[in-house]
């Protein structure tokens, strides 16, 4: 491969072959890979207990890998002023949908989520965390530079809104990681340790609220810290998937815990990776995402430009963050929560949208030789 | 943004910042308040040095979080972490099998087996309707209309069916039904049917024991203890079927039968007619679950001069040369006692018990008195319940004032009631050398069969062998003779009582023996509620008609299987041992002089 592009070579394409980070754009192609064989493993069983063809879930998801990796390599090979520009409108673009979404938006299992384009059904909120973490990033850098107290009120005003339309969803688990983005470039940013205090104080009196006020929030909780106080049936289903998974797994297509857990194409996709593939596998796909996400902080931590580094931290965040949750949620050191595995549970959306972030962390994270940001 | 490496904010260049800062420091408050914080907290640090710093820390964090991951996983996959322990709370640790139990040689008389069943939960299925109709296609035989009522309904749990086959548990998994469950269960199984089912008792679906050694041992059961009864199922299984053909012959209308090692006190087999299987208990008749071996108190009759002649025996107010003049029936206030084979003269001893007389017997039992006379019937475990290992003991009945009419008819078996697992274990001491041994349905090794309690002389219980070989050889019980294996015993015919007293036509007739007389061994009790006479007993329903020959069927089936080596009854040994001498009495008659 380091064949094909001549170092003298100042195409595009050339350029852009030189100075990304081919160790991480490796680690998550293999990623990509890994979450083919997985829908693979897990998603028929699913399909064919609702009612849909046996590949229902393989088809809809393979037809969409090709494109997110695209999109994913096309968006790498942005510059650092386009990439913010790209994300500005993305951003905007997401905005309008996330804000029709209660008016046109089809309800799925008691939230409005998804929304109806030209044959396609699209959670905007999935679109929302990659951009906004781009915007979020620039707007903090602006203030920063400014210095003054005002100029940080638009990176506020930004959370504060998209927050409230997630909520509005409702949708806990996407607002927990954009807060989480948003929280982490703040911080990044210079928010002051008094104010982080002030803030992490009333986050969680965020989640006491939200416990207190949605049910599903209060008996997910009630049952992590107490598994007799309700149904604790898809996490003990988990955890003996990866039980009986021990070392090498029982093989593909052997597992049990797709045919119980309800959504464990998408929620629950580790546990049918520790039960068919084993603890080893485990450990390759945590060591995958661990290198994408530790790589990413350390090349943000070598960036000399605010904006950058912000928008790097937050993107990364998002992905990492995301994969934690899932992880540590299929292996209950937390309540369960839904959430995604980027690249490898189900989900169009998610997939494009991972694939949307990954190609702005990876344009943001390339060599910049010597070059004046504008 | 034009140089991010841009010295400390003192030189920053940035008019907003230069305008900004002049009023701060005018007047110290609000905003720029926050905005002095933020400048002294960076401590000369440009943005990018602190983010970078800052970073570190998320960094920091990030490693921790995916580090604990790995650590769990490692936790969950290879040391179950989380995983036994939840399951744990989830549901109790499954109680122990419920213990088998075998008969003496281990032969399996119940066992409990795993078996499946299907079960739902209404909540978790996703289209009741559909469910209903696959899973009909399994099960044909639940009603496709009661499958969706179940899974329909509110509930949390409803079965779909018990008992399943692996073929039809394959079949419902491979349906992949989601809120369908399998569940495990055991069930008690007697594979014996109702050959021990009165000994045995059974079992209800909660592992509780609801009768006989299930329920006497439930408590060592249910802990998965195996309980390893006396009884020989092999002579079980004889004296059942024998009894079955004696009942089915007189048209009885019930039967009993007990075999008990006279050494050890072991039960071989206890049966009571007619019975049930245990498998199916629901569908027992009361009467067949109404064990008549132990629960049942009948007035036995004549079989009762075995112990009273033992008595007076062993009283000395008698001996085998002594006698009763027996020429005129006693008349006692309204009561007359007769003998049914009056011989109207005197008698000696061996013929008062060889002939059945109550008259004699009942002078002899006058001569004991009625102190004497319940004291050795307390002796001999005749007036208490059975200790016998079942919940079904009966309670014998006899009179709370002994007065002398009592002491003649208790001479002769009328007037006490008793069960024949009680009269079986009293007359092994008579037969064994005196010896009382609690009767068990345990098995006993050798060490652990108990001394025994002298009751009597071993001369009382030598001369009794020989007079209940006379019996059989001369006497009311000739049918009881099995060639070879030296039998004796007594018949005990006596009349039901109804309403208006003794019924003529409703007997229990009963024969109490052991064998083989010159050492013996066992003492085989059977007896048979109301039969009725037949044309080859000339109508006769007697003891000696009905209830001797069947001894003698089952003696001569269980003596060459419980390893009793037969015997030349005619030999100068066996005769001399079982020789009664009926030495004439000094001025005394003989019984074949009159």
């Amino acid at each position: 491969m380091t064949t094909t592009f001549s170092r003298t070579d100042t195409s595009v394409v050339g350029r852009w072959w030189w100075t990304i980070d081919r160790l991480s754009l490796a680690a998550l192609c293999t990623i990509m890979f890994i979450g083919c064989l997985l829908i693979l493993a897990a998603s028929p069983a699913v399909a064919t207990r609702i009612g849909l063809d046996y590949f229902y879930f393989v088809k809809r998801q393979l037809v969409l890998v090709p494109p997110a990796l695209a999109i994913m390599l096309a968006v790498s090979m942005l510059d650092m002023v386009s990439v913010r520009r790209l994300a500005l409108v993305g951003f905007v673009g997401t905005l309008v949908l996330l804000l029709l979404v209660p008016v046109m938006g089809a309800e799925i299992k008691g939230a409005r989520r998804w929304i109806n384009i030209a044959g396609f059904s699209l959670q905007p909120s999935e679109f929302l965390k990659p951009t906004f973490a781009v915007v979020a990033a620039w707007l903090f850098a602006r203030a920063r530079a400014r210095g003054t107290v005002l100029a940080f009120v638009p990176p506020i005003a930004l959370w504060g809104l998209c927050a409230a339309l997630l909520l509005a969803q409702p949708d806990l688990g996407q607002t927990v990681v954009l807060s989480a983005i948003w929280f982490t470039q703040f911080f990044l940013a210079g928010l002051p340790v008094i104010l982080m205090v002030i803030g992490a104080v009333a986050g969680a009196a965020g989640l006491v609220m939200a416990y207190h006020t949605f049910p599903h929030v209060t008996s997910r909780i009630n049952r992590f810290l107490d598994p007799d106080s309700g149904d604790t049936f898809q996490v003990d289903r988990s955890l003996e998937a990866f039980y009986k998974g021990g070392l090498f797994g029982q093989g593909p297509g052997e597992g049990r815990v797709k045919q119980v857990i309800p959504d464990v194409h998408a929620d629950f996709i580790y546990a049918v990776a520790g039960e068919e593939f084993g603890m080893i596998a485990c450990l390759i796909i945590l060591a995958l995402f661990s290198l994408v996400v530790l790589r990413g902080f350390a090349k943000a931590m070598r960036e000399t430009n605010l904006f950058v580094m912000l928008a790097v931290a937050g993107l990364f965040t998002q992905f990492g963050l995301q994969a934690a949750i899932h992880m540590a949620s299929t292996l209950h050191l937390m309540p369960t929560k839904g959430m995604t595995l980027p690249f490898i549970s189900y989900g169009g959306s998610s997939l494009l949208a991972i694939g949307i972030g990954c190609g702005f962390a990876l344009a943001l994270t390339r060599k910049r030789y010597g070059r004046v940001d504008p | 943004m034009t140089a991010p490496e841009a010295p400390a904010q003192a030189a920053m260049p940035q008019p907003d910042l230069a305008t900004a800062s002049p009023p701060a420091r005018a007047d110290g408050t609000g905003w720029n308040l926050v905005q002095r914080i933020l400048r002294r907290q960076d401590r000369g640090r440009t943005p990018v040095e602190v983010g970078r710093l800052r970073l570190a820390l998320v960094f920091g964090a990030f490693t921790v979080v995916f580090v604990a991951i790995a650590g769990q996983l490692v936790n969950v996959s290879l040391l179950g972490g989380g995983v036994e322990a939840r399951q744990l709370v989830a549901r109790k640790p499954a109680p122990p099998e419920r213990g088998e139990i075998l008969d003496r040689n281990g032969q399996l008389l119940a066992a409990t087996l795993p078996t499946t069943s299907v079960y739902a939960d209404p909540r978790k299925v996703l289209d009741a309707e559909d469910t209903a109709r696959r899973l009909h296609q399994v099960f044909p035989d639940v009603p496709l209309a009661t499958l969706v009522e179940r899974l329909a309904s509110e509930r949390t749990f409803v079965y779909v069916r018990r008992n399943i086959s692996p073929q039809q548990m394959q079949r419902v998994n491979s349906l992949g039904l989601p809120g369908v469950y399998f569940q495990e269960e055991t069930r008690r199984l007697y594979p014996q049917g109702p050959v021990v089912s009165q000994v045995l008792g059974f079992s209800d679906v909660d592992n509780q024991g609801l009768g006989g050694v299930e329920r006497q041992f439930n408590d060592r059961l249910r802990t998965g203890e195996t309980i390893q009864l006396s009884l020989d199922l092999r002579v079980q299984h004889m004296l059942r079927q024998e009894l079955i053909t004696a009942m089915t012959r007189f048209s009885a209308i019930g039967a009993a039968g007990v075999v008990l090692d006279a050494r050890t006190a072991e039960v071989l087999a206890m049966v009571s007619l007619p019975d049930f299987d245990p498998n199916d208990p629901g569908r027992a008749p009361d009467d067949a679950r109404f064990n008549r071996a132990t629960l049942g108190v009948y007035e036995m009759g004549s079989t009762f001069k075995i112990f009273n002649t033992a008595m007076g025996l062993e009283a000395g107010v008698t001996s085998m040369s002594g006698g009763y003049d027996a020429s005129a029936p006693i008349r006692i206030g309204r009561f007359e006692i007769n003998d049914d084979h009056a011989k109207n003269r005197w008698m000696s001893t061996p013929e008062i018990f060889k002939y059945s007389s109550n008259i004699g017997s009942a002078k002899m039992a006058l001569d004991v008195g009625a102190a004497g006379q319940r004291q050795f019937l307390e002796r001999l475990r005749l007036l208490q319940p059975s200790r016998l290992e079942v919940p079904e003991v009966g309670r014998p009945q006899f009179p709370k004032a002994w007065r002398p009419i009592n002491v003649m008819t208790i001479a002769f078996g009328h007037g006490i009631s008793v069960s024949p697992m009680m009269l079986a274990a009293a007359t092994a001491p008579v037969v064994n050398g005196g010896f009382w041994r609690e009767p068990t349905l345990l098995r006993r090794e050798l060490e652990e069969v108990p001394a025994g309690e002298p009751i009597m002389s071993p001369r009382t219980s030598a001369d009794m062998r020989r007079l209940m070989r006379l019996v059989v050889v001369e006497g009311t019980g000739r049918n009881a003779n099995v060639d070879g294996y030296v039998t004796g015993g007594k018949t005990g015919t006596a009349e039901k009582i109804g309403a208006g007293g003794y019924q003529k036509n409703k007997r229990i007739s009963s024969f109490v023996g052991a064998f083989p007389l010159h050492d013996p061994k066992y003492v085989v009790f059977v007896m048979l509620d109301e039969p009725k006479g037949i044309r080859e007993t000339f109508g006769f329903a007697t003891a000696g008609w009905v209830a001797a020959p069947t001894f003698a069927r089952v003696v001569s089936r269980i003596g060459p299987l419980l390893g009793v080596p037969p015997v030349d009854e005619t030999t100068p040994e066996i005769r001399q041992i079982m020789a009664v001498t009926e030495t004439p009495r000094p001025g005394g008659q003989r019984v074949s002089q009159r």
